[in-house]
């Protein structure tokens, strides 16, 4: 068992459960980047590194960014802080636990039972394998994401051009 | 574009230039003597206050920062005070200009910063100097047909004696 | 004993150094501006204004570390310390020397860079958001628009380099240039990566987020004491960090005729510190949608060209 992989799963956890429950946005955007962060670190003990390097730099560098920027700019106040220690009062959180629960023991079993779920703690997969499998097998994938890029590119630009301003 | 590089060559050819810094308390800069700074009173060739409290200067100034009071002995007159507030003075030289009698000069001095605002009025004790300042041998008295004790009228430099308006003879 | 001594050697040695180039760095700046200017700039302190590093260093300490009322207490405190040590963590995969360097052969050393930049962004946001000040405000969010829009054209500008090495790691580029630095077949990614440099360390001419004249002092006018400090100690450590990621990327590290490897890093890291501070002294700050416009219409097509153009010849170098 490798101690470091549990310690980094352990804070991915209290930092995930601390982000659902804060009642300030801006800290709960924090946690969910410090779980992101254990995320990556995990990746890297079982032997990812350009996986946890790309989940600190999309994830937690970039996507998180936008979401703390968002909050920053819809400007939440007291009143908002007020609503969302009504949403944990009542028996509101009751129901998603539960079926969370139920689903990490239907995870928990199906990691147990699985066969095909081999550890493969310690194999390093540097970035030039990630790459040929990237564009090798997987070359399909690749290029549909592109494709939903592109049009996320194009909407984009379609939404935000200047519409009858003078350039 | 080709501005952008030109101006980082322009400043990159700055370095060499020579530094237009003046090391001020170290190197001190030349001041003319007819530099306008600190106002001192001054006094005649035979040590008397030049000032004769004739209160041109407190008229002249354009921010009212000189007050005087006159008082006067065995016929002369001299200030019994003399404040001038150099937090409020301009140093234009209006009141050297006024003076009829070169008591009061600009000198080239301007290092009079203080801690204390109220330290900056100046009472007659700092502004007496002990000499005659630009005016070397210029004693009012002398030149004036005013009659002090020692110095009869018609006695002073260039002046005629008084005419005996009683004399027939002309 | 010996293989636990070195690394932590390696490691203590190197923050504080990094430490050291980033204090003596704002003296550096404040000479160089004042010679840039016809001026001596600060001399009084010691021989030369060496001293001078000491003496804001007092300054700093001593100054009342006062945290607003208004503002998001612990926050406003974790919000400089992210800054720093992002650029500190990032110096960890620089390689100095063949021998020195903490993890310079991490084999995704330069992604590390990367992702501690990404980070680097939440210290701006997150100082602007607490402080709880609308000009503060304005410079996290001009803070997070320009770091996050210039670090893809930092990163794809880089990929030429890391195509044309074949490698991740920073250790192996430099390797790969014991010929011919990068700069010659890379001039473009070089340039890109100079200024995506700049907009990254915030420095002027991009420092939208600080901006003096236009939102206070952006997103640090709050900040006082040793607070502020290290915003400004991270500012400068981020210029040394880039211009060592300039040296190992582009001009070719530790590699050099006749002098030692320790002494043409830090002569190449100093040139190109020095080049920081002409650019400060040379150019006036642009506008925002200037910037923002100029780094995608300009500096994204040309970085991507860079890569088809780079692609290509490897792989016609190859003969595939």
């Amino acid at each position: 068992m490798n101690i470091m992989l549990e310690l980094y799963g352990l804070i991915a956890i209290g930092a995930t459960a601390l982000a659902i429950t804060r009642t300030i946005p801006v800290h709960g955007l924090l946690y969910l980047v410090v779980s992101l962060l254990a995320l990556a670190c995990m990746f890297e003990q079982l032997g990812a590194p350009f996986a946890a390097m790309l989940e600190i730099i999309v994830y937690a560098g970039a996507i998180m960014v936008l979401f703390v920027f968002v909050v920053m700019m819809i400007n939440l106040g007291q009143p908002d802080q007020l609503r969302e220690k009504g949403w944990f009062a009542g028996g509101a959180w009751i129901g998603p636990s539960v079926i969370s629960i139920l689903l990490m023991g239907l995870l928990v079993y199906g990691l147990n039972h699985n066969t095909m779920a081999v550890g493969t703690v310690g194999a390093v997969i540097g970035p030039k394998a990630v790459g040929l499998t990237l564009y090798g097998p997987y070359i399909l994938t690749v290029e549909l994401s592109s494709f939903l890029l592109l049009a996320g590119l194009v909407s984009a630009y379609h939404i935000g051009r200047r519409i009858g301003g003078n350039s | 574009m080709l501005g952008i590089l030109r101006t980082i060559w322009l400043t990159f050819l700055h370095m060499f230039h020579r530094n237009e810094t003046v090391q001020y308390p170290d190197v001190k800069p030349y001041l003319s003597p007819r530099y306008r700074g600190r106002i001192v009173l001054t006094r005649d060739p035979s040590g008397e206050e030049r000032c004769v409290a004739c209160n041109l200067c407190a008229a002249a100034c354009p921010v009212d920062c000189i007050s005087l009071q006159k008082g006067e002995k065995e016929g002369r007159w001299y200030p019994e005070f003399f404040q001038i507030n150099f937090s409020r003075c301009i140093f234009c030289g209006f009141c050297e200009e006024a003076c009829p009698t070169y008591a009061i000069q600009l000198t080239p001095d301007f290092e009079m910063s203080e801690y204390v605002r109220q330290n900056l009025v100046y009472e007659k004790e700092d502004l007496l100097i002990s000499g005659p300042g630009k005016v070397h041998d210029y004693s009012f008295y002398n030149v004036s047909g005013l009659k002090i004790p020692g110095k009869n009228k018609g006695e002073a430099e260039n002046e005629a004696k008084p005419i005996d308006i009683h004399a027939l003879m002309p | 004993m010996m293989p636990i001594v070195w690394p932590i050697l390696v490691i203590v040695v190197t923050v504080f150094g990094v430490l050291g180039v980033a204090a003596l760095s704002t003296t550096l700046e404040r000479r160089l501006l004042g010679v840039f200017q016809d001026r001596p700039g600060p001399n009084r302190v010691g021989p030369f204004g060496l001293f001078q590093i000491i003496a804001d260093a007092m300054k700093m300490l001593f100054k009342q570390d006062w945290i607003p009322p208004f503002a998001d207490k612990w926050v406003f405190l974790i919000a400089p310390i992210i800054g720093f040590l992002a650029v500190l963590l990032s110096f960890g995969v620089v390689p100095i020397t063949p021998i020195w360097g903490v993890a310079g052969e991490l084999n995704v050393g330069l992604l590390f860079v990367f992702g501690m930049l990404g980070l680097g962004v939440y210290s701006v946001v997150l100082a602007g958001w607490s402080s709880n000040n609308k000009y503060a405000l304005l410079g996290g969010m001009r803070a997070a628009a320009q770091m996050i829009s210039y670090e893809v054209f930092m990163g794809l500008s880089v990929m030429g380099v890391v195509m044309a090495a074949g490698s991740f790691s920073i250790r192996d580029i430099v390797e790969a240039q014991t010929n011919c630095w990068f700069i010659i077949p890379q001039c473009l990614g070089a340039v890109i990566f100079l200024l995506a440099g700049i907009a990254e360390t915030h420095r002027l001419p991009f420092d939208f987020p600080e901006g003096e004249n236009e939102i206070g002092a952006g997103f640090h006018t709050e900040y006082s004491g040793m607070k502020f400090g290290l915003f400004y100690l991270a500012e400068y450590a981020g210029v040394a960090l880039s211009s060592a990621l300039i040296t190992t990327l582009y001009l070719g590290g530790w590699h050099g005729p006749f002098l030692p490897p320790f002494l043409w890093f830090a002569i190449k890291v100093f040139l190109l510190i020095c080049f920081y501070i002409l650019l400060r002294a040379a150019l006036p700050r642009p506008r925002y949608d200037q910037l923002m416009s100029f780094g995608w219409k300009v500096l994204l097509p040309l970085s991507l060209l860079n890569i088809l153009v780079t692609g290509a010849v490897i792989l016609l170098r190859a003969g595939v």
